[in-house]
Formats: C-alpha cells, sequence, structure tokens
C-alpha cells in the first residue's frame, strides 16, 4: 500500500517536522524542539496535534442503526443525547477489543473516530450488523486537529465564539471562514482541550491561526508521553483483540444498563468476567529509580515468580520520572505492590502505581 | 590531554597517559533527541573493541554505547546517571560516560579524527 499523507504534510514539512511511517501514514514524531519541550508545552500552555490520519466515520440510519451499533459496542447508544459522545469499544466474540473510539451522537446518526491503523477492518465489522437503509462513509475530506492544554479555551474561543460553552465529552457545530465545522471537547493528553473536524481545504487556515497564538506544534512522540502519563490505552500496545475491557480496568466504560442487559459481541465471557474478575489486570508501574521499562519488559513478583509483562513505558517528563503500564496476575495488582522489572537482564524494584500519574480535571 | 578521536558508532575518545575518557557525540545527542536514562559501567568491568559498555535512552529508544578501545573500566561518570539531561547540553565534555585504562594505543590511532569524523556524518546521515 502507498504511504498516505495528511493534508497537513507540507505545512509540517516547513515547520521542521521529522516523519515516521504510522499506520500507513507519514507522520510526524516531533518538530524541532524535541519531545519533552513539546510535552511541557502542551501541559502548561497548549500544543496542536494533527491526527487525521485517524477514522472520521459518520452513520445515518433511524433506532434499527442503535440496534446494530449495540451488537457490536456496549456503550448505552439508546441514551446518548445528540453532540454527546462516549469512550468505548468494538468487541469481537471473545469480548476481545477489535479497537477502542469515541462515539458522538449526531443529528442523524452517529459519528465514530477509529485508530488509523485499525480504521479499515473496524469498518467491516461494523457493516457486518449494518442494513441497507444505514448509509455510512469514512470522510477522508475532513482533517481533525486535537488542540491540547490549559490556554486552549481561551485561544480557541476567540477564533471559534462558543466554545467555551462546550463541557466535557460533547461537542457542536460552528463556523469558521464560511464553512461549517464540529468541535468536541475531548482529547488524548490529560489536559482539557478540543478535537475540532474541519474540511482538509482549510485546515492550514485554522493552523495558521493557533501558530499566531504561540501554540506549538506536537508530535507522536509527545503524544505518546502525554496520553501515558494520562493513564490513557494506546490500541495495539496496551490493548488489542486478545484483550478484553474487564482486563483492560476498562469496565467503567461499558454501559450499566448494558453490563445487566448485555446483547452485545462477547457478552456471555464478559458476563462472567464481570462476577468473577479476570486473571491478568491492567495497572500503572513506577519503576523504583530512572530505568525505563518499555514495552514487553517482564515483570516479576517480589519472590522472582513472572507475573506480568509492561505494554508501554517511557520517561514521563511532568511527573519526571520513568512511567509504564502493563498487564500483571489480578493478585498482584493492589496499588503499593513492590515488583521487579527485568531490563537488559537485570531485575530493577519497581511498584503497581495508581492511573493516571498525572491528573487535571477537565472541564466538566 | 590528547586530541579526540571519533568511532563509526558516534563515541568520542581522548588520552590522557595511558587512561582513555570515552563519551558520545554532540552529533549522537542530536539523533537520540532528549536523554532521560543513562547507565555506567562499574570500575574493574573490562571491555573488548567495539563491545557494549553502556547504555543511553532517550524518549524514544534505548541504545547502546560502545567502547572504540579496549581495557578495563576505571571509573563510570555517576554524575550523567544521576542527570540524564546533561548528556544533552555537554556531550563532548563534562558529560564523559567513562574511564579505562587501555593496552592498546594503536586502536586510538586507527580511530578518526575530528575532520574525518566530521565528513563522516555527512555522508552518512541517519
Amino acid at each position: 500500500m502507498e504511504v498516505q499523507k495528511t493534508a497537513l504534510y507540507n505545512y509540517h514539512k516547513n515547520l521542521g517536522a521529522k516523519f515516521v511511517p504510522f499506520a500507513g501514514y507519514e507522520m510526524p514524531i516531533q518538530y524541532k524542539e524535541g519531545i519533552v519541550k513539546e510535552h511541557i508545552s502542551t501541559r502548561t500552555y497548549a500544543g496542536f496535534f494533527d491526527v487525521s490520519h485517524m477514522g472520521q466515520f459518520f452513520l445515518e440510519g433511524d433506532k434499527t442503526l442503535i440496534e446494530a451499533l449495540e451488537k457490536i459496542i456496549p456503550a448505552d447508544l439508546n441514551n446518548l443525547k445528540v453532540n454527546h459522545s462516549k469512550y468505548s469499544f468494538l468487541l469481537n466474540n471473545e469480548g476481545g477489543i477489535i479497537d477502542d473510539l469515541i462515539i458522538t451522537r449526531t443529528e442523524k446518526g452517529f459519528c465514530i473516530i477509529l485508530n488509523a491503523a485499525c480504521k479499515e477492518n473496524d469498518i467491516k465489522q461494523i457493516s457486518q450488523f449494518l442494513d441497507k437503509d444505514h448509509k455510512h462513509l469514512l470522510n477522508n475530506d475532513l482533517s481533525l486537529i486535537a488542540l491540547q492544554g490549559p490556554k486552549s479555551e481561551e485561544i480557541l474561543e476567540k477564533l471559534i465564539p462558543g466554545v467555551v460553552n462546550l463541557k466535557f465529552m460533547t461537542g457542536s457545530n460552528f463556523e469558521f471562514a464560511g464553512e461549517k465545522l464540529y468541535v468536541t471537547r475531548s482529547g488524548y493528553t490529560g489536559e482539557d482541550g478540543f478535537e475540532i473536524s474541519i474540511s482538509n481545504s482549510k485546515v492550514e487556515k485554522l493552523i495558521d491561526y493557533l501558530i499566531s497564538n504561540e501554540v506549538k506544534p506536537i508530535g507522536l512522540g509527545a503524544r505518546d508521553t502525554l496520553r501515558l502519563e494520562a493513564g490513557l490505552c494506546l490500541y495495539g500496545h496496551d490493548l488489542n483483540e486478545k484483550i478484553n475491557p474487564i482486563e483492560a480496568n476498562l469496565k467503567w466504560a461499558i454501559a450499566k444498563k448494558r453490563k445487566e442487559v448485555g446483547g452485545f459481541n462477547g457478552w456471555e465471557k464478559i458476563k462472567n468476567l464481570l462476577a468473577n474478575g479476570s486473571k491478568k489486570i491492567r495497572v500503572g508501574i513506577k519503576p523504583d529509580g530512572k530505568v525505563i521499562a518499555r514495552e514487553n519488559t517482564k515483570i516479576f513478583s517480589s519472590d522472582d515468580n513472572e507475573i506480568g509483562f509492561v505494554t508501554s513505558g517511557t520517561f514521563g517528563p511532568s511527573v519526571n520520572a520513568p512511567v509504564a503500564m502493563g498487564y500483571v496476575k489480578s493478585e498482584f495488582s493492589e496499588i503499593g505492590t513492590s515488583i521487579q522489572l527485568e531490563v537488559r537482564g537485570k531485575k530493577y524494584g519497581g511498584k503497581i502505581s495508581e492511573l493516571p500519574f498525572y491528573k487535571k480535571s477537565y472541564v466538566k | 590531554m590528547s586530541e579526540k578521536k571519533f568511532s563509526k558508532k558516534h563515541e568520542w575518545v581522548s588520552l590522557d597517559g595511558d587512561v582513555a575518557t570515552v563519551g558520545i557525540t554532540k552529533h549522537a545527542t542530536e539523533m537520540l533527541g532528549d536523554i532521560v536514562f543513562v547507565e555506567v559501567p562499574d570500575a574493574g568491568k573490562a571491555v573488548a573493541k567495539e563491545g557494549q559498555a553502556a547504555v543511553v535512552e532517550s524518549t524514544k529508544a534505548a541504545s547502546d554505547v560502545y567502547s572504540p578501545i579496549s581495557g578495563e573500566i576505571t571509573e563510570g561518570n555517576k554524575a550523567i546517571a544521576e542527570d540524564p539531561g546533561s548528556v544533552n547540553s555537554d556531550p563532548e565534555g563534562a558529560s564523559w560516560f567513562f574511564k579505562l585504562k587501555i593496552k592498546d594505543k594503536g586502536e586510538y590511532d586507527s580511530l578518526m579524527s575530528k575532520d574525518e569524523y566530521d565528513k563522516f556524518c555527512k555522508e552518512n546521515p541517519s
């Protein structure tokens, strides 16, 4: 498959981006200032992220569309209000996570934001449940820009009046440069912020404005350190088709009503796990020293039995220490449990830690 | 102290009698990005020419640091293990990685000069 580029590719190039192939796209991993500075400027001011590689999947239909989607998504879509969003997933028959997503109710149906690497397969999986009357479109004419950080509201409000009124995990239509765009208050950094769905033809204009307000471009490198500090999962690393939401410590994301009534892929398995717990579970991990426990690092108990593995690990610039997430046998998942991490053949001490590592309150 | 010599794996060496000081080059730090973890060898450890001697990690990835010269470690620079970010600010000065007692000065002589190294980096952009 040919490598794809987002509408902002040349813009990134002019900003001094270093590119890496990611999910079939050439994406900026960092810009001139580097990952740590990009991370800090997002936490202290604001940064923008081009996440146009993600799928913006629109569905239209009547009540039967809700029934169809609820077979594969364990959210309470029937009671999701227009312009409200939920974090959820696509589940397979074993309750494994095919992808994690944000679903928003629109006037005519739903918009689902899908991970770039999964989007083609996701659409296949969703389509199995759709009728002829359900319209669907993966809209590649739209870019998606995340604006994240404490100054986001003030800066975006000047350009798009009214965004200040959005609460966390809600969205609305706005106008910009004579065109409609859709803004949600959401993100993937642990900061307040917005995601802006805007036509490819207008996106440069939006970025010009953000840069003139000293908003820094942020690459995938800092996106990863920011989301890990915020305790958020990265699909393909912390989540995959063999991991279910109970193991992933994401049972909060299954709607209460759906937990009781079921009726979605993998329900039997998940019902059982909800009652009895899972054998392994996703936890936060803090190495005691400075050593970084990266993906696939083996985790041992204090008496040297192998109990799990790391799925994401890096240095957290705002925590100013290494941070990681991984899966351990459930009996070792209590906060504060001492563990050992095997890095380059040597064991280093660490502890099961609360998530997130870094906490800031969202606007509710 | 002798002039600095350079290896193709982006380490520098300077020589004071039979004790060599080894670090990573400014060019290497620019490729690595923000350095967040360093592990240096303990005194007494024997290292072979081009053998793994230390570890450096950036926010992106972990890399081995090789010794461009064989010998016995006399000191690892604990200060950079305490403050890994200092390697970005002064890689070819205060932020050396380790010192070692060498046996064969010929290994030092065979390394690249500053000019040769600069040319090597230009011809082999990463």
